[in-house]
């Protein structure tokens, strides 16, 4: 099963590699990861996608929480939450295809953001499966390049990740 | 002030009263601020040798071990014994020169990554980018090696950085936000514990390394007094526990005793201390404990759950969960159960066979044990002869095994005797060794002569890397694949070209007169070379992934 981690951690140097590493030494698999700063500017937002049981993600979390530079963790598996992902995909595109191209993007409310003679490039936002569909349906016209940011999370409502209260941290 | 002096000024902040260290180019300014301080400085005679022995100095004293060396090949000759310490959770600050800032990245020379190298095998480390950065990282290295479930931590200082200019003023508290260790056991979670406890007529306590870092061998002894609970220890928690006390049942595990194997698995409730499920006390996992209910007490809440599902996990300081236990504690209806450990204890003791004239490695240990009354700090080396100590030397005192344990360091042992000796000048420092784990480190007799140190080096000689030769006689036919070590020098003259006192033992009678010599010996380490039989196998043994309670026990009387 996959599962969502929101990973508050220090915005210093060599945090993505304790992290990545952790991950490689402990035998977890990440299925994806974004980073970026937060509201707070010390502190960035893991975004992990990880594939395992619920005893795996339990480890996973634990051997998180011993570095020294997470500062919190959130498991976002079973939240309401709104996901989103971002594609750029350059598409082959000869003239007499721009139409029915600008069509399907239309459909899935993507942007055509930049176009050559013979190809453009899409950009796409939503949730995964979304961003699957519409690769899916590019692929009939030729993808030539293909980025992908990761998912990110956020929980619906009134709940939010706290950067400041107390997470449970432990040595 | 300097990057350099400023690392001298924190040392002294942090009391620190010896540096295990080796220098080098990157580390010349920090040399030079080390010439006018008066901290102790110990120079080993290779980096592996100088970290040991901070390793060895942090297990008998308690206090956290401080090692230097210099950038490239200085800083990689540590990886060992920092993986090492991360292994058993030994409190030590290393503390490395690297290349000036703007060379790193180029492959200067003497370049290497070592926070790089070293993020899985530390708790957490440093790479200092300014000197005004070297008050904060120092008193938060020393907090966060020593509390918690202690570990190394390692710095990294460029020399320019070392040479650079600051102001100093030393940080009275540390505040990190994402580290903060539980130390007290959730009430509710010790509330169901004792029901269990309570309710339990086969109940086991193993104890391990955890019960020495947190000092809770008064508290472990208690609970299991008050509750009549037996108690077992895992390599690293021997001596938490007195051996000779009627509820001991001695290590369990792989080469563990047979009563505490039985034990365990026959057990309904098992209550781990400071100990984390290793695949050398579980053996097979399907089949540990099987009817056994597991409460589980660690520091460390991902060791929680690791390896094995726990009844009660309890997360926090030993000393402090157990004094919690101990006041509700009361006694457990398992007098029963105390009788038939009593039974399997006569009915299968340690033993071997010893025919008349011949030296055996375990009377050889036997012999230090009786000598010294239990009452020495015993450092080993890796492989059978490290067995033979933690089955037949009996552990009466907490931190007198110093021993690598979870990573099985072959060449540990003597600079880990040094760091101990250096650390308890009083007390009577033993090295139990291999001919084969000797070889590994023996450089480090020079710092033993020098330092003048009166260590008793036993080596166990049987011309073999003995428990790699055991495993291929029980599991790859006796094909002796590169396990012979024919060749070895004469220990005695090794010793002798050192300046230290060599003694050769080839038969049974000249055993305690040896070891007696030697105990007589105060200024200098004393080399014994006990030539014993050579194809001795330890046992009893649990081969590898086997139920534990499927036990080889050998030709044992």
């Amino acid at each position: 099963m996959k599962h969502v981690l929101a990973v508050i951690v220090e915005n210093k140097p060599g945090v993505l590699t304790r992290v990545a590493g952790l991950f490689s030494r402990r035998g977890f698999n990440i299925d994806s990861i974004a980073v970026g700063e937060t509201e707070v500017p010390e502190l960035s937002r893991m975004t992990i996608l990880v594939e395992g049981d619920e005893n795996t993600i339990e480890q996973v979390i634990k051997q998180l929480n011993k570095l020294v530079d997470v500062v919190k963790i959130s498991n976002l598996t079973n939240e309401s939450t709104v996901n989103r992902e971002l594609a750029l995909i350059k598409v082959k595109a000869e003239p007499h295809m721009r139409a029915e191209l600008t069509q399907l993007a239309e459909t899935f409310r993507a942007k055509i953001v930049d176009v050559s003679l013979d190809s453009l490039i899409v950009e796409v936002t939503g949730d995964v499966e979304k961003l699957k569909a519409f690769e899916l349906l590019l692929r009939h016209f030729g993808i030539q390049e293909l980025a992908r940011t990761g998912k990110i999370s956020l929980m619906r409502g009134v709940k939010y990740i706290k950067m400041n209260g107390e997470g449970r941290k432990n040595g | 002030m300097t990057g350099a002096q400023m690392v001298v000024e924190a040392l002294k902040q942090e009391k620190v009263e010896v540096i295990f260290g080796y220098p080098g180019g990157a580390v010349l300014p920090l040399y030079d601020a080390l010439y006018d301080a008066e901290i102790r400085h110990i120079m080993p005679r290779h980096e592996q040798g100088g970290i040991h022995a901070a390793d060895g100095y942090a297990r008998d004293t308690g206090k956290t071990g401080v090692c230097i060396a210099t950038s490239g090949p200085g800083a990689t000759n540590l990886v060992t014994g920092i993986a090492n310490a991360y292994m058993d959770s030994v409190p030590l600050v290393a503390l490395t020169g690297q290349v000036p800032l703007h060379l790193i990245g180029t492959d200067a020379f003497q370049e290497a990554d070592i926070t790089g190298i070293t993020m899985p095998i530390t708790k957490h480390n440093y790479l200092v980018k300014d000197v005004k950065e070297i008050p904060r990282m120092i008193k938060e290295a020393f907090y966060i090696a020593s509390t918690g479930r202690p570990g190394p931590v390692l710095i990294d200082f460029p020399r320019d950085i070392l040479a650079a200019e600051g102001f100093f003023k030393y940080p009275e508290r540390v505040e990190m936000r994402g580290y903060k260790p539980t130390y007290s056991g959730h009430g509710g979670q010790i509330n169901r514990a004792m029901r269990v406890i309570k309710e339990a007529r086969r109940p086991v306590i193993c104890a391990g390394g955890g019960v020495l870092i947190s000092g809770a061998q008064q508290e472990l002894l208690q609970l299991s007094e008050i509750a009549q609970i037996p108690v077992t220890n895992t390599l690293m928690g021997l001596g938490s526990f007195p051996r000779s006390h009627p509820l001991s049942l001695g290590m369990l595990g792989m080469h563990g005793t047979v009563y505490a194997n039985y034990a365990v698995t026959q057990s309904d409730l098992f209550i781990g201390v400071g100990m984390r499920f290793d695949d050398r006390v579980t053996g097979k996992l399907e089949q540990f404990v099987p009817g056994a209910k597991v409460i589980h007490i660690d520091i460390d809440p991902a060791e929680i759950g690791k390896n094995i599902p726990v009844n009660v996990p309890i997360v926090g300081d030993i000393k402090r969960v157990l004094t919690q236990m101990i006041k509700k504690a009361q006694k457990c209806d398992s007098g029963e159960w105390i009788s038939r450990i009593d039974q399997w204890k006569q009915e299968f003791p340690l033993c071997y066979d010893c025919a008349e004239k011949e030296l055996k490695p375990q009377y050889v240990i036997e012999q230090i044990s009786k000598i010294t009354g239990g009452n020495a700090i015993i450092a080993t080396d890796v492989g059978q002869h490290q067995m033979w100590t933690a089955q037949y030397f009996s552990f009466e005192k907490p931190r007198t095994i110093i021993s690598s344990g979870g990573l099985g360091t072959m060449g540990y042992g003597l600079p880990a005797a040094i760091g101990a000796q250096i650390g308890c000048p009083d007390e009577t420092v033993f090295l139990i060794a291999g001919d084969g784990s000797i070889q590994m480190n023996s450089q480090e007799l020079a710092t033993a002569v020098f330092n003048k140190l009166p260590i008793k080096v036993a080596i166990i000689n049987n011309r073999y890397l003995g428990m790699v030769r055991q495993w291929q006689e029980l599991f790859y036919e006796r094909r002796y694949s590169s396990t012979s070590l024919e060749f070895g020098p004469d220990f005695v003259k090794l010793a002798e070209a050192y300046g230290a006192v060599g003694i050769r033992i080839t038969t049974a009678e000249e055993v305690v007169p040896a070891l007696e010599r030697a105990m007589e010996i105060k200024d200098k380490p004393v080399i014994m070379d006990f030539l014993v039989v050579s194809e001795e196998n330890v046992y009893p043994m649990v081969p590898p992934a086997s139920p534990i309670d499927q036990i080889l026990r050998g030709g044992g009387k």
